[in-house]
């Protein structure tokens, strides 16, 4: 998995690209973390419209930051997800729970 | 396991591998080219991606705790009406099958206990044996005998 940052403020945006399982799901956990820990980032657009395939070890990784990102009064939002992607991510109930935008543009309206 | 009987292997692929996480994308990888042969729906390959990955993930993470300690055996089958697969491992074995495979069960804290769940929507049939320090095989069936159907509607019977 390819996973490509940018910054914007105090908004992080983490584009993945490639398959999110339990061998990917470390490097989101570290490239988050290496960018909320002590720094002035608070709010993670997280874009997944390139990821080809996820299964419960990336959402578990997803939930987790999400979690954390909520303690440290941030917000976290989803941005883009295949169909196959989409099911998994319905089914698992994390839709509910996080709130999933079509383009990065909508994600960072919905995210003030 | 319940030994059904599916009538006559048509083709198979075994493999065995070290129980390390980049061995997750390389089975999924195998199985969905073995299906890929058959006459399964995209969206069927990738149900059967994810299926196969959540059984081969908890035998690395559950059944070896994470270590590249031991094997794990996928094999995955062809016969006429059916696609099975069977991911088996040699680890520390499930106490409570029953529960293991309810939603949002998990030993472990940091996870959501959606594997089995995934298994169970996304396939016809999962199977599943285990014992405490033997080991687990979980037993994962697609059946390809109905043609898809595309509407909810049924072609008028004559
Ligand atoms: N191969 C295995 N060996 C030992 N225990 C297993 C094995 N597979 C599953 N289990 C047990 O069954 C439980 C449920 O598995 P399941 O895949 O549904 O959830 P999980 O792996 O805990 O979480 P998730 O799949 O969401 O990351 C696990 O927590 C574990 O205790
Ligand atoms: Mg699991």
């Amino acid at each position: 998995m390819k996973i490509q940052v940018e910054k914007l403020k105090d908004t992080l945006f983490l584009r993945l690209k490639g398959e999110f399982d339990m061998l990917t799901a470390d490097e989101f956990r570290s490239a988050v973390d290496d960018h909320f820990d002590g720094k002035r980032v608070k709010n993670l657009i997280l874009d997944i419209s390139k990821v080809s395939f996820i299964d419960s070890s990336g959402l578990g990784a997803i939930l987790a930051r999400y979690k954390k990102i909520k303690q440290l009064n941030g917000n976290m939002v989803i941005v883009g997800a295949k169909p196959q992607v989409k099911r998994v991510l319905e089914l698992s109930g994390v839709v509910k729970i996080i709130e999933v935008y079509d383009d990065e543009k909508s994600a960072l309206m919905g995210l003030l | 396991m319940t030994v059904k009987d599916r009538g006559e292997i048509i083709n198979y692929v075994q493999l065995e591998f070290l129980s390390v996480p980049e061995n997750v994308s390389l089975s999924r990888v195998v199985v969905a080219s073995f299906a890929a042969q058959l006459d399964l729906t995209l969206n069927d390959l990738e149900e059967i991606k994810v299926a196969v990955s959540e059984a081969v993930s908890n035998s690395i993470i559950h059944g070896y705790n994470n270590k590249p300690v031991g094997k794990v055996y996928v094999t995955v089958m062809r016969y006429e009406k059916e696609l099975v697969i069977i991911v088996k491992d040699e680890g520390v074995g499930i106490k409570d099958v029953k529960k293991a495979m309810e939603a949002a069960y998990s030993t472990d804290p940091e996870r959501m206990g959606l594997g089995f769940v995934f298994m169970k929507s996304f396939m016809d049939e999962v199977n599943v044996v285990s014992e405490p320090g033997k080991g687990t095989t979980v037993e994962l069936v697609k059946k390809l005998e109905l043609p898809k159907k595309t509407t909810g509607k049924q072609a008028p019977k004559e």
